[in-house]
């Protein structure tokens, strides 16, 4: 996959040195994706973009669970980034996600549904306005966006709405902090009949130190993300923090609260899969 | 992009694939113009045949024949296990049989709810099929989907397919059907309700999707507790023969060593990750340790396992802090 990215990006970029007279943002998808002309248009209106493979993104090539597919974005290659975004080309909510990074690591990943096979891209700003974008293909069964949420089956998932596990690992090498966390919340699209539109609209973690508490990372949280959202970032905690505090609401007005310990002493930095193909495996 | 280039470099694929193939292509799905499968039994013990599928996943190139299934010839009528992913192939099979024996169809024994143990039930239907009360409920609850996913994945090789019920329950007990004493063996872990048949006239064992052999073991419905539980009992009886739905006969039990190993690392190995803050999506990458090579499709099911196993165990992981 890596390589037919890079090919991909390679062919992209032919195409621009034959064209000089377009802008970057004219560049013919790699994915072919009849959406993307007016996804480009409309998420990234009048921004220059181009296809960058030093954008990762990770999705597995066919959906599994439409509702939960497992999506990466790593944008750390660029350096400092900006503002990242996720795309679900052929989802009828095409915007997954945008993420402010802040300080934090230009990477997030979480879990979409998907409402048929479609591309799957991930974009990161640059400072200078450039929107780097990258994607891969991910076939799939359908109907992911316009399944009830299985939270309904329970007869007291109201009391558990808002309901957060999170974990925060110390920083490692990179001087980055992973953060996991899950909430519990329907995350209805609104496809359904009857079932009104009810997710996670923002979240924003923030570090309490006795100076304040400064936001290290802000997402705007859209329809496509799963039943009971998961998010990992790699967050950059201030050396006097005390714990970090998750804040967040979904549409309909719920709060979404809670307070994230730091490690205890002598726990081991999340582990790291870079550089790529560094053995490691459990069991053996 | 040319057009006619692209037309030149097709039509040379295609005639590569005519050279390399010897010529005119032959067999019976090309040259009638139809598709078939071409089911041709082994025998592997006395009265007792299978026919033997791929080791790969489901594709509009094998139309979903990646089963083992099977069928013994007793006085008292012929016993068929798993009718196959397709009318089509519940069709051939029954006609494959004819060829080998004129006695009726006394029964079919269906294993699990998964779609080629089960979709070709029309073929049968004049007959009892027979499954555990779980088999029969999860067939009730996800057959449509099922079916609907086989459509999707192999095409036109499920025309005519249609969701068929198995039509009588059974329960743990052995069965004599002519001089062949059939013990089934009610079990959980692969999915909610496994069916293994122990032909114990013959010692050929029929595990379903209880073990896998030379191919990666699949868990959309499995729990592995309960799926390692099952390979303990196994490992008890006493057989000559292994036939597993997925992957090589064998006279031993070599491959119920290679199932728990492989589910021992699945599931050891995402609930490390889980600990040490991987994200799912990082999990998919996770390096594959080297004696797993010889299990076909190796990468593709481990990625399917990840998304079927990594949402409980990060649920149960992570601390809740609100």
């Amino acid at each position: 996959m890596g390589y037919a990215l890079r090919h991909m990006g390679f062919a992209g970029a032919m195409l621009v040195a034959a064209a000089p007279a377009s802008a970057a943002s004219s560049q013919s998808d790699p994915l072919k994706s009849v959406m993307w002309d007016i996804l480009r248009d409309q998420y990234f209106a009048g921004a220059p973009v181009v296809f960058d493979a030093a954008v990762k993104v990770t999705a597995p090539a066919a959906a599994e669970d439409t509702r939960a597919v497992p999506l990466s974005v790593d944008a750390t290659a660029l350096g400092q980034v900006v503002e990242m975004v996720a795309i679900a080309d052929l989802n009828p909510f095409p915007l997954v996600l945008r993420y402010h990074p802040g300080n934090a690591a230009p990477y997030i990943a979480t879990r979409i549904k998907i409402q048929q096979a479609t591309a799957v891209r991930g974009a990161a700003r640059t400072a200078d306005g450039v929107w780097h974008v990258s994607g891969v293909l991910v076939d799939a069964a359908g109907g992911g966006c316009s399944a009830p949420p299985a939270s309904y089956a329970q007869k007291d998932w109201a009391d558990h709405v808002g309901e957060v596990q999170a974990r925060l690992w110390p920083a490692g090498e990179e001087g980055v902090a992973r953060l996991r966390l899950r909430i519990r919340h329907p995350n209805d699209t609104g496809l359904v009949d009857g079932i009104p539109a009810y997710f996670v609209e923002t979240l924003q973690v923030d570090a309490q130190t006795p100076g304040g508490s400064p936001t290290l990372a802000r997402i705007d949280s859209l329809e496509p993300v799963s039943e009971n959202p998961v998010y990992s970032l790699d967050v950059r905690p201030p050396p006097d923090a005390t714990a970090l505090i998750l804040r967040g609401r979904d549409n309909q007005g719920g709060e979404i609260r809670a307070t994230i310990p730091m490690p205890p002493p002598g726990a081991e930095p999340a582990m790291s899969l870079k550089p790529v193909g560094q053995p490691w495996s459990v069991g053996q | 992009m040319s057009t006619p280039l692209l037309r030149r470099l097709a039509l040379s694929a295609v005639l590569a694939a005519w050279l390399m193939s010897g010529g005119p292509i032959s067999g019976g799905a090309w040259a009638a113009g139809t598709l078939t499968y071409d089911l041709k039994p082994t025998r592997i013990a006395p009265d007792t045949y299978v026919f033997e599928g791929s080791t790969k996943h489901f594709t509009r190139a094998n139309g979903g024949n990646i089963l083992n299934s099977g069928f013994i010839v007793t006085a008292d009528g012929v016993i068929v296990i798993q009718t196959g992913p397709s009318r089509r192939y519940g069709e051939e099979m029954r006609a494959a049989i004819r060829k080998v024996t004129e006695k009726p169809i006394r029964k079919v024994f269906i294993s699990n709810l998964h779609p080629d143990y089960w979709l070709g039930n029309q073929a049968f239907a004049d007959v009892p099929i027979a499954a555990l009360p779980g088999t029969i409920a999860g067939i009730q609850e996800e057959g449509n989907g099922i079916a609907e996913n086989m459509y999707r994945l192999v095409g036109d090789w499920m025309r005519g397919t249609e969701v068929t019920l198995p039509t009588e329950t059974v329960y743990g007990s052995t069965v004599k059907f002519g001089d062949h004493h059939l013990r089934l063996i009610p079990l959980s872990g692969h999915t909610a309700a496994d069916l293994m048949i122990l032909d114990e006239s013959t010692g050929v064992l029929f595990t379903g999707g209880v073990v896998f052999c030379d191919r990666t073991p699949t868990t959309p419905h499995a729990t592995v507790a309960d799926w390692l539980k099952e390979l303990d009992a196994v490992d008890a009886l006493d057989i000559r023969l292994l036939v597993p739905n997925h992957g090589h006969i064998r006279p031993d039990k070599a491959c119920v060593a290679q199932t728990r190993d492989w589910l021992t690392w699945l599931d050891g190995t995402l609930r490390h990750a889980v600990e040490s803050g991987l994200d799912m999506a990082e999990a998919l990458e996770l390096p594959i340790p080297e004696r797993f090579q010889v299990l076909d499709v190796l990468r593709e099911e481990y990625r399917r396992s990840v998304a079927h196993l990594w949402p409980r165990i990060e649920q149960a992981s992570l601390p809740r802090v609100n």
